[in-house]
């Protein structure tokens, strides 16, 4: 719950203005960014993320840092299960969350 | 080993550590509190007090939210959920807490839904995709997560989801160090302040501390590195004589905080008149409670409410601990009865506990070392 998880906007959905597919520890999953509303995160930016809400927009080379980071503190798997869990009750077949192909 | 040697920054990390034994008075003795309890988990995952001169004293504090919550407040959530025969939901820290009759996943065994959410959005679609079932989120933390819930109900009503409520058990941070600084005898020199809850409330709430109480602050992030830094900040403040409110961590703490995040919380939140923090018993004005403007939401004012109290077993030291009067070893209990597997006292509860840190890496150390196995 207190991880702060780093993630890479990829698109906005629609409908949900603020709902954001996102890629986070190499997964693809939606989180909500309406707490960044005052500066809100483009396609390409970085966020920081807890309990599946974007909190703030980092550089690439903070996300980069705080992802070896949560692997030095041995949270990476906690950090993989907690965004795998992001949405697991979505299963809606135009959404396509899931682990990224691809080395 | 060191944990830190793991670092490739290793010389950096040896610069910081001479810079702190250079500035540290030699005849003084410092105790430095980390209010937060991600940063007592990488003080310890890091070992960083071999980097510390032994005059440098780490006083573990009351920032974790799973660790000062009160067991009655477990009963409370679960009883509600076994009386009314709701969902429970939770995040995946609070499942194995103990309650007087169990954990949340004990009740799930004896045949409880209980559901492991990961965002409190995930319980509102539980919520939406079962309309025959109602769902109640155990809403937990300080204000690093405080603001996805107050969202989340904001999203349930206007959705007008109306199979959903949250039991609220988030707390605020200013107060819990305002009860520590006015602990009697309680001497603490200067804070390192917390990166994640800062990104929200922004530095100038920790104004008072530094102007009120003369005691120098430093909003530090969770490297290893930003920890040693913030620590000489720290010492040069007070060889300065100084008391400020400074920001290690501003690649990712604005100084003036989420004002979208505080809004979505004004917006739902007001603050309770006390609350009981588990080991430091009641502090007034120190956790949040759902507006009466949300109240079909509020599992407080929708259900009835037992009002559990339990009191922690006298033997366990946990509030000294936490106020950083004795150190995790110096409880009777701990390694003993209190173990991270069974937990008797709220900070051996959560990774995060200061006793649960000390016990997976200051205590299995020693247990190595003297065992004759190399470290």
């Amino acid at each position: 719950m207190c991880l702060a998880i780093p993630a890479k906007v990829l698109q906005f959905s629609g409908d949900e203005p603020t709902r954001a597919l996102v890629e986070v520890v190499g997964v693809r999953r939606y989180i909500d960014t309406g707490l960044l509303q005052d500066d809100p995160p483009r396609a390409g930016d970085w966020v920081l993320v807890h309990v599946g809400f974007a909190m703030s927009k980092i550089s690439e080379d903070q996300a980069l840092e705080q992802l070896e980071m949560l692997a030095k503190l041995g949270e990476h798997e906690a950090a993989l299960e907690e965004a795998q869990g992001y949405g697991s009750f979505e299963h809606d077949s135009h959404e396509t969350p899931g682990r990224e192909s691809g080395p | 080993m060191k944990f830190v040697d793991e670092f490739r920054e290793a010389g950096v990390i040896a610069k910081a550590s001479a810079e702190i034994r250079r500035l540290a008075g030699p005849h003084r003795h410092y105790r430095f509190m980390e209010v937060c309890g991600g940063h007592t988990h990488a003080i310890y995952r890091f070992g960083l007090k071999d980097v510390l001169p032994p005059n440098i004293e780490l006083i573990h504090g009351p920032g974790c939210p799973v660790c000062v919550l009160p067991m009655g407040r477990i009963d409370d959530g679960l009883s509600i959920a076994q009386d009314s025969g709701v969902t429970f939901a939770a995040f995946g820290d609070m499942m194995r807490v103990p309650g007087t009759r169990g954990s949340p996943l004990e009740h799930k065994a004896r045949g409880m839904d209980v559901r492991i959410v990961y965002s409190p959005l995930d319980a509102l679609k539980i919520a939406q995709k079962n309309p025959e079932k109602h769902v109640l989120f155990f809403a937990i933390g300080f204000e690093t997560t405080a603001p996805s819930t107050a969202l989340t109900l904001i999203r349930a009503r206007s959705l007008g989801v109306r199979n959903f409520s949250v039991f609220c058990n988030h707390v605020t941070i200013i107060p819990a160090i305002r009860a520590i600084l006015d602990s009697p005898g309680m001497r603490i020199d200067a804070f390192i302040g917390p990166g994640h809850v800062s990104t929200v409330i922004g530095c100038r709430p920790y104004e008072w501390v530094a102007k009120n109480e003369r005691k120098p602050i430093v909003v530090a992030g969770f490297e290893p590195l930003d920890i040693l830094q913030a620590i000489v900040m720290l010492l040069r403040q007070l060889n300065s004589g100084d008391a400020r409110v400074e920001n290690q961590y501003a690649r990712v703490v604005p100084w003036e905080g989420n004002r979208a995040a505080l809004k979505a919380m004004a917006e739902v939140f007001e603050l309770r008149p006390f609350f009981e923090w588990r080991g430091m018993g009641f502090i007034s004005q120190s956790a949040l409670k759902i507006k009466s403007s949300y109240a079909e939401w509020d599992a407080e004012q929708r259900f009835h409410v037992p009002g559990v109290r339990v009191t922690d077993p006298k033997a366990a030291q946990c509030g000294e601990v936490l106020k950083g009067a004795l150190k995790p070893l110096q409880c009777k209990l701990f390694g003993k009865e209190c173990t991270p597997e069974h937990p008797i006292g709220a900070l051996m509860v959560s990774s995060e506990g200061s006793c649960a840190a000390y016990y997976n890496y200051e205590h299995r150390k020693s247990d190595l070392t003297t065992a004759g196995v190399p470290v």
